[in-house]
């Protein structure tokens, strides 16, 4: 038994099957690592379109293979159900699958391999609904391994994951496979996760419902890297795929907790002219853009680069000249997708670009403050995405592990949702350590990290942002909804959680009937 | 009544007494004055049920400094004296009266505080009252209601029902309550109690919200008030001090402190007497001026 470094004890029984090491700190030092290659066959222009999923699968598909997906289409995606109902039908067995992430709208399709046997392994960034319940009651005899989105990427350029075949849906693509995710009714904007599998897949799927004649530019995706293009009726529902006109948020809770984030980033030595950022896209993350928006034309600063998820509040600021660049990995709703398209100024970048911990520089490197979401906070200041209260999938490690990392994290969060609480003694699973969080904002106030001294004596006097120790916001929200009885689990892992460098952070285990 | 001159009353939020969820966060958005309904917004059968969920957040909740005031259902309804019982034993500060028309009216809710106080062994006194002026004859009779008992902090217009009583109904100018604002206004002067203008109902205006408070802050009342959070930062915009004036009140308050420690009766501030009004004023500015975040703990203007 080990115990790793946020106190998660490890038994020698899970390192030694799955070949980890214990998560040993957030400073990874400098780790050289091989970039592995891809097979490629060689094709000299013929044209690469074909009809059915199916003819692909039958070549291409085989038992015992890893195939991926990216979720850049979210709850609009027609591509996966499609494709996995071909390979089900055509009785393929034990695959991993290893997509980007897992929305919602595949979750009963997913459960279907698993039961019919094709699907046994599965990585991915996170899974929830009716997927997050099977496999949190042992559906999977194999513990599904969660990477954060530059923890796959690490995974996928040291070969930890080989895909064999990517399915990989585009809104628009020529012949040969020349691609981007701008242009027609499925546009979603950045390709940004599925460059990592037209990358290193070894046969590269293009699905599309929209051909374009050759030769297709901008080309995210290009000629050299696909195998097939495959046209098919829809490859996603355009009301689903973004979250629509994005609005700001009425709720007066999420309003006081933007305001106050806003409040910590301004009183930050952070915020000065060139500075970067990253927020979310949940309704206190766009509200913090708005409030930040605000101060910039106050003081007169501007920001050098905008990161990650980007969605149009900050494309306007992008627009109004108040950012620099946006580094653009996923856009989460149509403005963001089309103001990919008309502003250059708003770079694609792949996930090793964004994320990468083993590469020659990522982009969290450079970012100097975070906004990230929580579903808890332990009183060590580690964030749990993953699991709910009741010890059940529900989340995404996404980019939290990776943007963690930023010179100034700050965690949002609700001190309780409902009757639950939200800052608590003991998480039902860790997702990104403590060492990494420096500020926790909740309605009633602030916690800081112990640990960040200067935030302390820079965040302490602001007026209006009560300060409290970590401790006493959980007993706080005790004190509102009280002590839950503890989650009961088997002995049984369902999942591992892979800090960004591949140590494992925690192990999920299959909670009790 | 000197604490409840001091108090600021800019803003009076009022919270659904049937609503478990804003009971929990009522006390996170700044409000000066919390108002639990238990009436207009309490259907008649969660009456009973309302009043056991505010008194439970009274015992539990943590609402800070800000005045705890409950509107309890009016004195012709089966509900009242529960209301009051069950108020005055959470130790509410101020119970609102809705519909008072007269200072017998108030008169009589002291009285059953009174003997509220002396059940649940409650300080005497501890609870005070406000009206709520929601008629013509209430308006009338306002300047009685004010002065009606030494438990009286404030009286506050509720509009929409004055308006039907009225014959009318509010207009974006508001002249319609030109009448009644004043009135009720010298009525809390002369009393020396606190005046709360009506609630502004159109919230996705915030324009005609800064219009009307601006308005209401220049005729002289404590402020409003309010049924969502959202107003809140924008009515205590238009009561924030500018830096001139809260510069003007530190050297008022700096000539009296001076003054004091020579001795002396007589407070000149460059050439001017510093006379009581003035000072009242600048203590009024000072306290603004912290509540609005325009100076630190010890006074310093905060440069923005």
């Amino acid at each position: 038994m080990s115990k790793n470094n946020v106190g998660v004890d490890i038994s020698d029984d899970i390192l030694s099957t799955y070949d980890y090491k214990p998560f040993a700190g957030t400073q990874l030092g400098n780790p050289v690592s091989h970039r592995v290659a891809p097979t490629v066959r060689a094709q000299f222009g013929e044209n690469k379109v074909v009809d059915s999923i199916a003819q692909v699968v039958k070549a291409e598909v085989k038992d015992g293979m890893t195939i991926s997906f990216h979720h850049h289409l979210r709850e609009g995606d027609q591509v996966f159900n499609e494709v996995m109902q071909v390979i089900i039908d055509a009785g393929i067995k034990d695959l991993t699958l290893a997509p980007s992430s897992l929305t919602n709208v595949m979750n009963d399709m997913v459960v279907k391999a698993i039961q019919a046997g094709t699907v046994t392994h599965i990585t991915s960034s996170g899974m929830r609904g009716s997927l997050g319940d099977a496999v949190s009651h042992g559906a999977l005899k194999t513990p599904v391994i969660f990477r954060s989105h530059g923890g796959r990427a690490r995974a996928i350029e040291t070969g930890k994951i080989k895909i064999d075949v990517a399915f990989l849906g585009v809104p628009n693509a020529d012949e040969q496979g020349n691609a981007n995710g701008m242009t027609g009714d499925a546009a979603f904007g950045s390709l940004g996760y599925a460059l990592m599998d037209a990358k290193y897949a070894n046969k590269v799927v293009l699905l599309t419902d929209n051909l374009v004649p050759y030769p297709n530019t901008p080309a995210s995706i290009n000629q050299t890297q696909v195998d097939y293009v495959v046209k098919v009726d829809q490859v996603g529902d355009p009301d689903k795929i973004g979250s629509g006109a994005t609005r700001f948020t009425k709720d007066p809770k999420e309003l006081k907790i933007a305001q106050m984030v806003n409040d910590v980033i301004t009183h930050s030595a952070y915020f000065k002219d060139g500075f970067s950022f990253q927020t979310g896209s949940g309704g206190a993350a766009l509200a913090v853009t708005r409030y930040l928006r605000q101060a910039m034309l106050d003081k007169h600063i501007t920001a050098s680069f905008a990161l990650g998820g980007i969605t149009k509040p900050t494309t306007d600021l992008l627009a109004e000249g108040l950012v620099r660049k946006v580094m653009d990995v996923q856009d989460f709703d149509k403005g963001a997708a089309d103001s990919m398209h008309t502003n250059p100024a708003q770079q694609e970048i792949d996930a090793s670009w964004y994320a990468d911990p083993f590469n020659k520089g990522a982009m969290v490197d450079k970012l100097d403050v975070v906004i990230l979401s929580a579903l808890q906070v332990d009183t060590h200041f580690n964030v749990n995405v993953l699991t709910g209260s009741d010890g059940v999938l529900r989340g995404a490690v996404g980019g939290h592990q990776d943007a963690a990392t930023a010179k100034l994290t700050i965690i949002s969060a609700p001190l309780v949702r409902g009757r639950l609480a939200t800052i608590v003694p003991q998480m039902t699973s860790i997702t990104t350590p403590g060492e990494s969080i420096d500020v926790v904002v909740t309605e009633i106030g602030i916690a800081i990290n112990p640990d960040r001294q200067d935030l302390v004596a820079a965040l302490s006097h602001i007026p209006g942002v009560p300060v409290f120790t970590i401790d006493e916001l959980a007993a706080k929200a005790e004190a509102i909804v009280g002590k839950p009885a503890p989650i009961e689990y088997t002995d049984r892992p369902v999942a591992l959680v892979e800090y960004r460098d591949g140590s494992l952070i925690d192990v999920i285990h299959q909670v009790k009937e | 009544m000197a604490e409840t001159e001091e108090r600021l009353r800019r803003t009076m939020m009022f919270v659904p007494g049937n609503n478990p969820a804003m009971l929990k966060d009522a006390g996170i958005y700044g409000a000066d004055s919390i108002m639990f309904d238990l009436e207009d917004a309490v259907s008649l059968q969660e009456k009973d049920a309302a009043r056991d969920l505010v008194y439970e957040a009274l015992k539990t909740v943590e609402y800070g400094t800000a005045e705890k005031v409950v509107r309890v259902n009016g004195v012709d309804t089966p509900f009242y004296k529960d209301d009051v019982r069950a108020m005055v034993k959470a130790g509410i500060d101020v119970i609102r009266l809705p519909k008072t028309e007269t200072a017998a009216m108030i008169q009589e809710l002291v009285k059953d505080v009174a003997a509220a106080e002396q059940e649940f062994g409650r300080p005497e006194g501890s609870t005070h009252v406000m009206a709520a002026i929601e008629s013509a004859k209430g308006v009338v009779n306002v300047n009685a209601i004010a002065a009606a008992s030494d438990r009286m902090i404030g009286v506050a217009l509720s509009a929409e029902d004055y308006t039907t009583d009225m014959k009318t109904h509010r207009y974006p100018d508001g002249r319609e309550l030109e009448y009644a604002r004043n009135v009720i206004l010298h009525a809390a002067r002369a009393a020396g109690i606190a005046a709360f203008d009506t609630v502004f109902t159109n919230l996705d205006d915030e324009e005609g919200l800064i219009r009307e408070t601006k308005f209401i802050h220049q005729l002289g009342f404590d402020g409003k008030s309010v049924i969502n959070p959202r107003q809140i930062p924008v009515i205590n915009a238009v009561y924030a001090p500018t830096k001139a004036e809260i510069q003007t009140a530190q050297q008022v308050i700096a000539a009296i402190a001076e003054a004091h420690e020579k001795g002396s009766g007589v407070i000149s501030l460059n050439g001017q007497m510093v006379d009581r009004p003035v000072a009242l004023r600048a203590q009024r500015v000072m306290r603004l001026a912290q509540a609005s975040h325009l100076v630190d703990e010890e006074g310093n203007y905060v440069e923005e």
